[in-house]
Order: C-alpha cells, then sequence, then structure tokens
C-alpha cells in the first residue's frame, strides 16, 4: 500500500514511498497484442528499474506491487510503494597488497581514480571504497522510461509522421500520441520520439472531447472513468461477458459463452456496450457451426441458443459507446451487416449442394500437395488404399475394443493396475462384413478432402471436414462415412475428440500416416521449432488413436506399407503423365512395377530399379525429373524412414504420456528392445513396468541386473560356450540362481506371449534374491578359466531373461 | 443532419457525398485531383498515391478513383458487387499527428453521427505484393460494416518510406448505402434529382461483366501483357519512370482480366503476379533514380 505524497514538495525526504503511473497513448493497438503487451512492459519496467538500483515494492514480490492494465488506446503501469530514493551503495574493490611494488599501486589508483589517502588498508591489503548515494526515484524513472519504450518488442510496429524521416524514428505499435508519468503528485519529466511527458491524456474518442488532467496514480482510473475509459481491461472484460449473458437472457435466450471474443471485445473498446439484435429466421437453414463462424470471425459477434439448445436467430454485438438512441441504429446496422454475410454462406451452402463431393474431389488434381509429393488428388489416392489396407490387413476392424480398453486405473497413490488385461481377440461379437468396411473406408478417403474445393470451405477454411460431412450426409451416403470425412482430421491437439468409429480411424490413420510416410521420405523432418507439415501433430494424433482406440499394429510394417505407397504413387504419375518417362520406365525397369506387388518385394525391385537408372538422354518434364531423384533415394529410403519413424513416434510417446505421469525412461526400456513397435502393447508392458520399479523387488532387481551388466561390459563378455558347472562344482549359490532362471524364464515368457506383462514382472522377481544371493557368496572373475567362464555365462542368461520384458539398462536410478 | 438523421431525404446523394469529401479534404489542404485516365484495381495504383509515397516532399492529396475488379463481376445481380465501383483515396505525407480524427470529421461531414454509430478501428495490415508495398493500419468499421482502409505506409516499390504516408481508402458504395439506408447499391440515390446509380451503371455491370468473363479475347489479353512488359522496359530505359509505370499499371489490369477469364491456373498464378511486381517496383526504383540527387539536396541527411 502506498503512502501518498503530501503537498507539492512530494520529493522531500519525510515520505519514503509513493505511488507510480505511466500511461502510454497511442492510437488503436490490435486486441490480439494487448495481453502480451501488458507483461512485457511489467517486465521492461523491472528490469529498467532494477537494474538503477530502484526497487519498487517487497523485495519477495516486486510483482505483486505493480498493476499493468490496456485499452486499445493506452497501455497503463501502476506501481505502488516505490521509494522516493534509491539505497545508498557501497562498492569495495580489492587492491594490490601493501607490501607490493609501488607501480601496482600506482596502477590500481589509476583504475579507481582515487588518491592512496583514500585507500582503505585491511589485513596488509589495499581496498578502494566507493559509497553512491541514493538517487532520486524521478531521476531514475525519467531515465528508465525512454528504453522501455524504444525497447518495447511489439510484434509488428511502424514509424510516422513527419519525424519518419529519419530511418531511424521511433516505432511502436501504431503511432505514440502521449505519455503520463507521474510519481506521487510530480511529473517524471522524459521525452521519446519528439513526444515530452506530461499531465494530460485523453478521454474517450466520442464521448469526451479535450484534455484530462491526472493528479496521480489514485485519481487515474476516477478521472477517466467519468470520460468514458474504463481503464482495466478485466472490467471491461467482466462487462462484455455478464452485459452478453443479460442481453441474451432478457431476450429469453442462452449465450454461447466465448472467452476469445469476450477478451477481443474488451480490447476494442473503452466504454463496451453489449447489444442484442436479432437476423432473419430463414438463415438457420445454414449449418450452425457455419452461422457462428460467420458472426465470429468476421463480425465479432455472439450467437445463442434457445431453451431447446438450437441455435437462435440471435446476435450480441459490442459497441463502444452509448448509443443516444439505446443502440437502435447500431443493431440495425449491424444486423444489415450480418445478413450480407449469411446471404454469402447460404449462396455457397446452396451451390455447393449442386456438385457431389465425388465430382468436387475431381478438382483436387489441381491443388499441390506437395512439389515431389504430388497433388492433393494424389495424396487422397494413397489414403484411400492405405484406409482400405488397414481394414483388410485387420489392424482396424469393426469388432469391439480388445481387451476391454484402456488400463483402469487403481484409485490412490499406487501406480496403474498391472497391465491391460489381453484377451486375445474375438470374444466380441462377429464383426460386420469386412470388405463392407473397407469398401466404406475407402469411399470415406476418397472423399475427405473434396470440401477443400467447395465455396464455403473457401471461405472458411477452419469448417475443412465439418463442411464435408454436412455434403456427404445431404447426398445420402451412409452416417459412417459422413462421420468418417467430417472427424478424419481429429484428434487435432491433446485435448481434441478421438475418432474410435471404425471407418473414421481407418481413414483418420491413413491420412496422418500417409503424410508421416511422406515427409519423412522426401526428409523434411521437423528440426528444433520449426515443423511446417505438422508432423508432431499427426504423430500424436496417430498415437492417441491407437492408444484409444486399442488399434493393434506393428508400426514399422505399417510406415513401411506407408512409404512404398508413396513411391507408387510418385512413379504412377510420371508414368501418367509423361510419355518419355514412361518409355524410360519401360525400358529401364525389366520386370513391369505393378502397384499390386507386396511391398517387400516392390521394395527389391525398387533396388535393381535404382541401380539401373543411369544418366538419361530424352527430355522429361520437370515433374518427371523430380519423380526420377526422388526414387531413386527409394532403396535407401525403405531402409532407412520406418526406423527413424518409429525413433520419432517413441519420442512423441514419451511427450504424450509425460502428462499422465509416465516415465520416459521406462518408454526408453521397452522401445531398446527392437522389433517391439505396437504401442498399445509398449504402454502395457511400460505400465506394468512401472508398478514393478517401485516395489522392493523392483528395485532390487534392477540394482542386480545393472551389476551384472556392468560386469558383463566390462569383461568384454559376448559369449560363454562353457554352461555353470561345467568342469568344476557350482556353488550353491550358483546353483540356486540357475534354479530360480529355469523356474523363471518359461513363466516370464508365456506371461509375455500373453501380453500379460504383469505376470511377466511377478515372473522375474522371483530371481531378485538368488541374483542377491549370487552377488553375496560368488566371486564372478574367478581365477579358474573354467568357473569365471560358467559364470560370466549365467549373469548373461540373468542379463537375457530380463530383457524379455524390457532393457533394464534403460531404466533410471 | 442533427434534427433528421439518417432520413432518406436527408442524407447525401452519392455526388453530393463526393462532393463534401473534396471540400472537407480540400479545407484540410489536400489537392483535390481527378481520376487518373487508365484502367486499375484500386485508388493506391493511382501515381498521385503509389509514386507519391516515394521521397521526403510533403504530399497532400484526394480523388475519387473508379477501381475495376474484373472477377468480382456479378452481371448486376448481386447486391453488393460490382467489377467497377469507386474508391475514395486520400493521402498525406508525412502521416499528421491527427490524422484519426481528420478521418472521423470527414465522416461527420457525409452525415454519420459517431454516438449514434459505432465507430472502430479494427487491426487489419495491408499489403500489396505487386507494388512491394505494406502499411500497417486498421479497417474502420461503422456498425460492424468496414468502409475504409487506414494505412500508414511503410514501404512502396520495396523502399522504405521516409516519411510515412497516410492513406485513407473509402469504399464510397457501402458509404452510400450505409448513409442512404439502402440495401442495393443499384438503389442508391446518385443525385437528388431522381437517378439512381442503377440507372447509371446497372447496363454497364452486366454488359462488363460478359465481356469480362466471357468475351474478352484471351490471346489479345496475353499479348497485351507482354507488349506492356515490354514497353515498361523500354521506357525504364529511357529514364521515363512515369510512363514506366503506366505500363505496369496495364500489365496489371490485363492480369486481372485474363484471371477473369480463368486462363491462368493457379501456379502460373504466382509468375505473372511475380512479373508485375517487377515492372512496379522498376518504375519506383526509376523514380527513385530520378529524384534522388535533387532530394538528397533539397533534404540534408535523407537517404533512399
Amino acid at each position: 500500500m502506498g503512502s501518498q505524497v503530501p503537498g507539492v514538495d512530494g520529493m522531500s525526504q519525510m515520505t519514503s514511498n509513493a505511488d507510480f503511473l505511466l500511461e502510454l497513448r497511442s492510437e488503436e493497438i490490435p486486441a490480439r497484442m494487448q495481453a502480451a503487451a501488458r507483461s512485457t512492459l511489467e517486465a521492461l519496467f523491472l528490469a529498467e528499474t532494477v537494474s538503477r538500483g530502484l526497487h519498487v515494492g517487497s523485495p519477495e514480490d516486486q510483482h505483486a506491487s505493480i498493476s499493468v492494465y490496456t485499452t486499445p488506446r493506452r497501455l497503463v503501469l501502476i506501481a505502488r510503494d516505490v521509494p522516493l530514493f534509491t539505497e545508498t551503495t557501497r562498492e569495495e574493490t580489492k587492491g594490490p597488497r601493501t607490501s607490493a611494488p609501488e607501480q601496482a599501486l600506482e596502477g590500481f589508483l589509476r583504475k579507481t581514480g582515487l588518491a592512496k589517502e583514500q585507500l582503505t588498508e585491511r589485513d596488509g591489503v589495499w581496498f578502494a571504497v566507493v559509497e553512491k548515494p541514493g538517487r532520486a526515484a524521478a531521476d531514475v524513472l525519467a531515465e528508465a522510461i525512454p528504453p522501455i519504450i524504444r525497447a518495447f518488442p511489439w510484434p509488428k510496429s511502424q514509424r510516422w509522421g513527419a519525424a519518419s524521416l529519419a530511418p531511424d524514428s521511433l516505432r511502436w505499435v501504431r503511432p505514440l500520441s502521449g505519455i503520463v508519468a507521474l510519481l506521487g503528485d510530480d511529473l517524471i519529466d522524459c521525452e521519446v520520439g519528439g513526444i515530452r511527458s506530461g499531465y494530460a491524456t485523453m478521454g474517450h474518442r466520442f464521448h469526451h472531447h479535450g484534455d484530462i488532467t491526472i493528479g496521480n496514480a489514485d485519481d487515474y482510473a476516477a478521472k477517466l472513468r467519468a470520460a468514458h475509459v474504463i481503464v482495466d481491461h478485466a472490467e471491461r472484460e467482466a462487462i462484455v461477458r455478464k452485459g452478453a449473458q443479460k442481453a441474451a437472457a432478457e431476450a429469453g435466450l442462452v449465450l454461447v459463452e466465448d472467452e476469445g471474443l469476450v477478451i477481443e471485445n474488451a480490447g476494442l473498446t473503452e466504454w463496451p456496450v453489449p447489444l442484442l439484435g436479432r437476423f432473419d429466421e430463414a438463415f438457420l437453414e445454414v449449418p450452425p457451426e457455419v452461422i457462428q463462424l460467420t458472426a465470429r470471425v468476421n463480425q465479432k459477434y455472439f450467437i445463442c441458443r434457445d431453451s431447446a439448445g438450437k441455435l437462435a436467430n440471435a446476435f450480441v454485438c459490442t459497441a463502444n459507446i452509448a448509443a443516444h438512441d439505446g443502440g437502435a441504429m447500431i443493431v440495425a446496422g449491424n444486423r444489415k451487416v450480418l445478413a450480407a454475410r449469411l446471404s454469402d454462406a447460404r449462396f455457397f451452402w446452396e451451390q455447393d449442394r449442386k456438385t457431389p463431393l465425388s465430382v468436387q474431389a475431381e478438382k483436387l488434381a489441381r491443388i499441390t500437395f506437395h512439389e515431389k509429393l504430388g497433388s492433393v488428388a494424389d495424396k487422397v489416392e494413397r489414403v484411400a488404399k492405405l484406409a482400405r489396407w488397414l481394414v483388410e490387413e485387420g489392424i482396424v476392424s469393426s469388432s469391439p475394443k480388445r481387451g476391454g480398453g484402456p488400463a483402469q486405473l487403481v484409485e490412490g497413490p499406487v501406480p496403474p493396475s498391472p497391465t491391460v488385461p489381453h484377451h486375445h481377440p474375438a470374444d466380441g461379437p462377429p464383426p460386420p462384413s469386412g470388405e463392407e468396411l473397407a469398401a466404406q473406408a475407402e469411399l470415406a478417403a476418397r472423399l475427405c478432402k473434396a470440401d477443400l474445393v467447395t465455396e464455403m470451405v473457401g471461405e472458411f477454411p477452419e469448417l475443412q471436414g465439418l463442411m464435408g460431412g454436412y455434403y456427404a450426409r445431404a447426398e445420402g451416403l451412409p452416417d459412417a462415412v459422413a462421420d468418417a470425412i467430417r472427424d478424419h482430421y481429429k484428434p487435432v491437439g491433446q485435448g481434441d475428440d478421438v475418432p474410435t468409429a471404425p471407418v473414421t480411424v481407418a481413414v483418420a490413420l491413413a491420412d496422418k500416416l500417409d503424410t508421416l510416410a511422406g515427409f519423412f521420405a522426401i526428409d523434411e523432418k521437423p528440426t528444433g521449432s520449426k515443423d511446417p507439415f505438422a508432423l508432431r501433430r499427426a504423430a500424436l494424433g496417430v498415437i492417441q488413436i491407437l492408444l484409444t482406440a486399442q488399434v493393434r499394429c506393428n508400426l514399422s510394417s505399417v510406415f513401411h506399407g506407408a512409404i512404398t505407397s508413396v513411391f507408387r504413387s510418385v512413379l504412377d504419375r510420371a508414368v501418367a503423365g509423361d510419355p518419355n518417362f514412361a518409355m524410360y520406365i519401360e525400358k529401364v525397369w525389366k520386370v513391369q512395377p505393378h502397384p499390386s506387388l507386396p511391398a517387400a518385394e516392390f521394395a527389391a525391385r525398387m533396388e535393381d530399379f535404382a541401380a539401373e537408372l543411369g544418366d538419361f538422354e530424352i527430355k522429361l518434364e520437370p515433374y518427371s525429373e523430380l519423380a526420377l531423384e526422388f526414387l531413386r533415394t527409394a532403396p535407401a529410403v525403405m531402409g532407412s524412414t520406418p526406423a527413424a519413424l518409429v525413433t520419432f513416434f517413441a519420442d512423441r510417446l514419451k511427450v504424450q504420456q509425460r502428462e499422465a505421469g509416465v516415465r520416459h525412461d521406462l518408454i526408453d526400456a521397452v522401445f531398446a528392445l527392437g522389433g517391439e513397435d505396437d504401442l498399445v502393447r509398449v504402454l502395457a508392458r511400460v505400465h506394468a513396468l512401472q508398478a514393478f520399479v517401485t516395489t522392493e523387488d523392483g528395485t532390487n532387481l534392477l540394482a542386480g541386473y545393472k551389476r551384472a551388466a556392468n560386469i558383463l561390459k566390462k569383461e568384454g563378455f559376448t559369449y560363454s560356450p562353457l554352461p555353470v558347472g561345467e568342469g568344476y562344482q557350482a556353488e550353491p549359490a550358483e546353483q540356486a540362481l540357475v534354479d530360480a532362471l529355469d523356474a523363471a524364464e518359461p513363466g516370464a515368457e508365456a506371461a509375455v506371449e500373453a501380453e500379460d506383462f504383469t505376470a511377466a514382472m511377478a515372473a522375474l522377481a522371483i530371481l531378485r534374491a538368488p541374483i542377491d544371493a549370487f552377488f553375496e557368496s560368488v566371486t564372478v572373475n574367478d581365477a579358474d578359466p573354467a568357473k569365471r567362464a560358467g559364470r560370466l555365462g549365467l549373469l548373461d542368461r540373468f542379463r537375457a531373461a530380463v530383457h524379455k520384458v524390457a532393457d533394464f539398462g534403460r531404466i533410471e536410478g | 443532419m442533427a434534427d433528421t438523421a439518417n432520413t432518406a431525404s436527408a442524407s447525401l446523394s452519392v455526388q453530393d457525398m463526393i462532393l463534401a469529401l473534396h471540400a472537407y479534404w480540400g479545407a484540410q489542404g489536400c489537392l483535390i485531383l481527378q481520376p487518373y485516365d487508365m484502367r486499375m484495381g484500386a485508388g493506391t495504383f493511382h501515381p498521385a498515391t503509389t509514386l507519391r509515397a516515394l521521397g521526403p516532399s510533403p504530399w497532400n492529396a484526394a480523388y475519387v478513383q473508379p477501381s475495376r475488379r474484373p472477377t468480382d463481376g456479378r452481371y448486376g445481380e448481386n447486391p453488393n458487387r460490382l467489377q467497377h465501383y469507386y474508391q475514395y483515396q486520400v493521402i498525406m505525407k508525412p502521416s499528421p499527428p491527427d490524422l484519426q480524427a481528420l478521418y472521423l470529421g470527414s465522416l461527420a461531414a457525409i452525415g454519420i453521427d459517431p454516438l449514434l454509430h459505432d465507430i472502430r478501428f479494427v487491426e487489419d495490415d495491408w499489403e500489396s505484393p505487386t507494388l512491394g508495398a505494406w502499411g500497417l493500419g486498421w479497417e474502420v468499421w461503422c456498425d460492424g460494416m468496414e468502409v475504409t482502409q487506414f494505412t500508414y505506409f511503410q514501404q512502396m516499390g520495396g523502399f522504405d518510406c521516409k516519411p510515412v504516408a497516410g492513406e485513407l481508402t473509402y469504399g464510397l458504395e457501402r458509404l452510400a448505402m450505409y448513409i442512404q439506408n439502402v440495401d442495393n447499391v443499384y438503389d442508391l440515390r446518385f443525385n437528388n434529382h431522381g437517378v439512381s446509380y442503377g440507372e447509371v451503371f446497372l447496363e454497364n455491370e452486366r454488359q462488363m461483366s460478359k465481356w469480362n468473363f466471357e468475351v474478352a479475347d484471351t490471346e489479345t489479353l496475353f499479348e497485351g501483357f507482354r507488349r506492356a512488359e515490354v514497353e515498361c522496359r523500354k521506357a525504364l530505359e529511357a529514364k521515363v519512370p512515369i510512363a514506366a509505370y503506366e505500363q505496369a499499371i496495364e500489365a496489371s489490369h490485363l492480369f486481372n482480366l485474363l484471371q477473369a477469364r480463368g486462363v491462368i491456373s493457379v501456379q502460373e498464378r504466382a509468375s505473372y503476379m511475380g512479373r508485375v511486381r517487377d515492372l512496379a517496383r522498376g518504375s519506383c526504383e526509376g523514380y527513385m533514380d530520378r529524384y534522388r540527387a535533387e532530394w538528397e539536396a533539397k533534404f540534408p541527411g535523407w537517404t533512399a
């Protein structure tokens, strides 16, 4: 709390604190930039004052004494309890020893600018002590304000006015027009870019004329309120939020809440007045999402629902004035604008439905997906085949989720329950025809991008998928197909719905897998913060679908299939579009390539093919040149990319599971097994492992494993031909470990086979006592080579047994 | 206005609105210019904006510019869209400190009461890739309708604007529809003697839409484009950058017509735009070169 500075001479040493007000007035600041501007102003203010020795508020929490506000036309900071003087500082510099040669002392005096008499001697060493008296806060602030303004990092800034004749004129988000800077009642005199600080500010653009003189931080908000400006953005947000709700309620409707719109409207107004208007009911035939988007994006209006939850023919706009007529003309004007927008939307809705999606889809050939990966039509073709393949391979099926869904979590702090209880498939009802599902998946995939060329999606790209779903239903396609078209982009983030309907799962997976395979194949992988093709999001989407819908597959073979289909598609396109290329392929390719070849054979042929590709004389189309270059990389890409993708997925899985508290080292431990890339099973292993390693048995077994692994590594052990006890008498602890392994191995193996990883852990747990006892009493590195070999072999066997479940070497701790 | 605000009889006709704006901006020291006598897509293309935005000399001007957008033609059947419409353009260099207030004054001058209508400055930055130009500013909303584009030019023809010019572009038909409270552009009163906008322009829209979309000979247009390109380069070599710029305007409009004829593919589109940009930029560079020495002498310390 600020001790108010009394009287004119507020800076008297009598009072120690005062409140500071800074208002930076400008032309309208974009609403979307205001929140960041507030925190930036606070941070810059603290940095510029602290570096000058001025400490605002309590040292523990300086932020508590600072408030920042925005309106469209001002950026405001109020700091409470600013000390009027900075502390006196005492700076001590250590010099040479008193016994040091004269030159050393002279050098020190030169450096400090002091005379010998001014130095202090302590314990035989010279010290230069400089006391800096405290400075007036007013001076410090006057010095601090210009750099705050000059360094302000607006996302976009501009120059303006006569000063912009010079190249280095001040930049601000929009022209800066005034600065109010007051400490207590006193002006902090400063100047930036020709703008001098003062007491005067402006009120509302239309409700108030002339200057307003601010006395101090305390009367600032009240004086502006009297001039129709609500300085506090949070208060304006509350007015918009409550006012819009109230306007809707008075019309017997319920507002569709939208916090983004609340903030945006509060950022566009200094005196917000929510007003409700109606639009022609006939527009309600347009899908509600379209109406909402039109109202929201183009006009920043809220929409309302009726008591039954249906979209109502009403909107709420937020005016920036208390109009003389109560807002009647404003509402009438806005209604007209919305009507024009909705007529456009209705026109699109009517136009688009005149053309079936299958016809629209033909136009996708004109849209480039990626220079090397062909058109969107090419992509659609691949996605359609991949979606069908996922069904035909039984990876996606219409049987209910196997194993009863995701792992059940045990209440309380105990880690997740044993495992996903897998009972092998086929305990559900007999699935509907696989061919029917495959046909629906293929059809949905063929149509899923068709809405990209509709008028509506051209106008509102955010409606992609959704509109396709509407148009599909309107032309009478089955619901499963329409749903798949609508939802195939999902999930688009951690919070989004994850599809589980089989047709949707097939299309959503195929679309994402094709994108991943394609961009990895052309070596456009994400690096650092750059992920221009949103591949991380695609991978996360695949992971979420696999885990939620419990889709079982070996990722690397799926990737292999997807990459193969990318190459096939590029090849097909070049062959179809370029007769010279087709001739060339026929010449080079001894065995006619056919897309129906199995993946492995295709890969082998690609290898032959690439080997045969030499310099080519005939002129090719530019696209065929690209295709040729790309096809040459096929053997290398097919060899390395599936593994690279699995690694990429492992990393994504770690990120995705972090929130659920799953340890990343355990995920590594399972992936390190190699060949384990069924994410559902991976996670079941990880869950069991996480439960196990936190038990006493688990901790000790891990310790035993690490000890064994260290010894094996130190001894450079590879393979022992000699079994335990061969040529010597096995010690009891040695024999006990052998017996325990004999018992544990089949148990663990069977449990792993049955995907009951908790049971596998339990089987391994019986090794714990014998391995401890072994290390307790048996010398591995015995002088007798037979004993040494036998015991190393035994440790290796122990290590291998544990590896059935996970690579314990990757586990931390 | 105040007593009968916004009733049909009191509101300005299209031509009176233009005259009111001329009177207003003339009083603010703007030259009142006439439209440029070439076909162009927007008032910004007028050399009084594009070329005069370059260099250090002060420049204040206002004018009406007929704007041609062939692809927006609707054969006179859409109440809001036209292939030919009017922009009212104001440019003030350097941008005066009270440009927003001046602008609001112009709205008052044509009868918009800011305590009855909700006027808002909503972020909308402007960029013209073909002119190598960009600026920051707003679209100005009146009761939710965009009535003006308000821009502080930062670059023109690839050159930093030193100093910055403020540009206002009013959509005259929209504003008039607003002021006269009509829903169809063709119903606007052009004057107060019974002539509507439709009587002046409806047939024009029908015929020109047909010509733009169906009739215009594409070979002639392509040929015109190539010739304009050649002529522009010749003019630049001859150091007559204003003439070169006229050819850039010509090429830009022919490109828009080719677009309307649907003969330019998506891939070609970018390349044609690049060609127009090169012409416009080259003209701006030529203009800068032509005046550089003079400007440097007159404004010590100024550099391009």
